[in-house]
């Protein structure tokens, strides 16, 4: 455990911004705003746009996604997403969606991994990445079902702990770790509401809003990106997408967010 | 007015049906509707020149308009702005975010079969009262609604 | 070619609640990128018909969001019948989609 002294001036101005600023109510101010939006949420374009994706015969082997299997049996998407991540035997090991998709976009459609993973998240204002609108396609199968990560597998448990291990450590140049922001309830930065996750409540909003609209960015963007946004927040070193580190923080974090009930895509500012 | 209107638009794609409606004396009546976009009033900076350009006049102050609206906009860019007019024959509705550089965002005429409601979002540079006029039976009808426009805090 | 639209027609009463989300980018004209500003884009005239009787005829400017909402209240509806939405840009692009207003829940 790191001394107070430990605590970076990032740190500090963050609390300096929690402190003076005003007074602003989610439930009252912004609640109307919000509402408003995810109500009517242009991120449902990208579910039309994941669709044709889904089913066009693409890549070197000219298939379509239909046989790739969720873990609910190959093409079964109702309720597939609502419990990833999850341990799969063919790659024997847990994989959240995007890993997941990225595993049958090589393996049953021939694209090049690395090439897939380098245009995983698009560029703002434009159609996004073929992977954020084909997440949110198959996670749409899931709207109005519980999540509902389990544990049964050892690898499933040992990522879950792990996931856990990451939340709770501080590391890096600002010694920061998810738990700084995400760990108490009522903190923003700004304007910007920070989730609390370690409460039930917070987890289940996680585990149940992505992929979101991203309003800042007027695209889909999915859990990778978060936490990818969030690694570089804390300034530490580049998350290399679907790797086991944002693995397990997404079943720690999912499987904290049982029983939410998903409704994609979310709405993020 | 309002089929007539229709009846214009179909005509003008020939130079003689507009020569013909002019004659009629049907470009006279200081409304905008024969133009197909309201450039003026669009490119105005000045909420009084949108007005001139709308051809707003008498302006009514009503409680029968419902701006909803957020009070804080987590973003300027998407700030969702429904209107409900209660006022009977609502014809058209118009928003305007008054410290926009062209401050004009949105005009909708509304038919017989359209309800006195229109929701949509729009851009706010900065934070600003959001004006929204109501042409109902030929008169005008107005009512504002502040809007805080903040800066994000995680890229 | 422009994205289709999608359009939510629910009726409640005899009101059909209309929902429509479009794809585009409403570029203000005064946005710039590393290879120079991004020429003014946006959708200038939306109409919404009712069983091909129009109903609204709205005119926009720069300052609707990009990938802009409409939402419109269409009276005197019934379930199956037609609502069909056009929009028009400033390059003269084009896009009508419809769809049959379904039973409220």
């Amino acid at each position: 455990m790191k001394k107070m002294r430990g605590i970076s001036l990032a740190a500090l101005s963050t609390v300096a911004l929690l402190a003076l600023a005003p007074p602003v109510s989610a439930q009252g101010d912004l609640s109307v705003g919000r509402k408003m939006l995810v109500e009517d949420n242009p991120g449902e374009l990208w579910i039309d746009q994941g669709k044709g994706l889904f089913y066009q015969k693409r890549g070197p082997n000219k298939v379509s996604l239909e046989q790739c299997d969720f873990g609910m049996g190959p093409g079964k998407l109702e309720g597939a997403a609502a419990r990833l991540p999850r341990y799969f035997a063919d790659t024997d090991r847990v994989e959240d969606l995007e890993s997941r998709l990225l595993t049958c976009m090589t393996v049953l459609q021939g694209f090049d991994r690395k090439a897939l993973i380098k245009q995983a998240i698009g560029r703002p204002r434009t159609k996004g990445s073929d992977m954020e609108a084909l997440a949110l396609y198959v996670t749409s199968h899931s709207n109005g079902m519980k999540v509902n990560v389990t544990l049964n597998h050892q690898k499933e448990y040992d990522a879950y702990k792990a996931g856990e291990y990451i939340f709770y450590r501080r590391s890096g140049q600002t010694d920061f770790g998810c738990v700084q922001c995400h760990g108490e309830p009522n903190k923003r930065i700004r304007l910007q509401d920070l989730v609390h996750m370690t409460s039930k409540a917070g987890a289940q909003e996680v585990a149940s809003t992505w992929p979101a609209y991203r309003g800042a960015h007027y695209i889909v963007r999915t859990m990778q990106w978060r936490l990818n946004d969030c690694v570089w927040q804390m300034r530490l070193p580049d998350l290399k997408y679907g790797t086991d580190y944002s693995i397990a923080l997404t079943t720690y974090l999912n499987h904290r967010g049982n029983d939410a009930v998903m409704q994609v895509p979310g709405f993020k500012r | 007015m309002k089929q007539l209107r229709r009846n214009f638009l179909k005509l003008s794609s020939g130079a003689g049906a507009i020569a013909a409606v002019a004659a009629a004396g049907l470009l006279q009546t200081g409304s905008t509707w024969a133009a197909p976009w309201n450039k003026s009033g669009f490119e105005s900076k000045a909420v009084a020149d949108i007005q001139k350009n709308l051809g707003v006049t008498n302006l009514i102050d009503s409680e029968d308009i419902v701006i909803t609206a957020p009070d804080i906009a987590e973003n300027g860019a998407i700030v969702p702005v429904a209107v409900t007019s209660k006022i009977p024959n609502t014809q058209r509705i118009i928003i305007i975010a008054e410290n926009n550089p062209f401050p004009l965002a949105a005009s909708f005429d509304l038919m017989d079969g359209a309800e006195g409601y229109v929701s949509t979002r729009i851009k706010m540079g900065k934070t600003s009262a959001v004006r929204v006029i109501v042409k109902a039976d030929g008169k005008f009808y107005m009512a504002t609604k502040e809007v805080k426009v903040t800066v994000g805090g995680c890229g | 070619m422009a994205d289709p639209m999608r359009i939510r027609a629910k009726l409640q009463g005899d009101t059909a609640d209309v929902r429509i989300l479009m794809r585009h980018p409403m570029e203000t004209g005064t946005r710039k990128t590393s290879s120079g500003v991004v020429p003014l884009h946006f959708i200038q005239s939306v109409i919404v018909q009712h069983n091909g009787k129009t109903v609204l005829d709205a005119q926009w400017s720069q300052a609707v969001s990009q990938n802009p909402f409409l939402g419109v209240r269409v009276k005197g509806a019934k379930v199956g019948d037609k609502i069909s939405v056009t929009w028009t840009d400033n390059k003269g692009d084009k896009r009508t989609d419809e769809v049959a207003v379904a039973a409220g829940s």
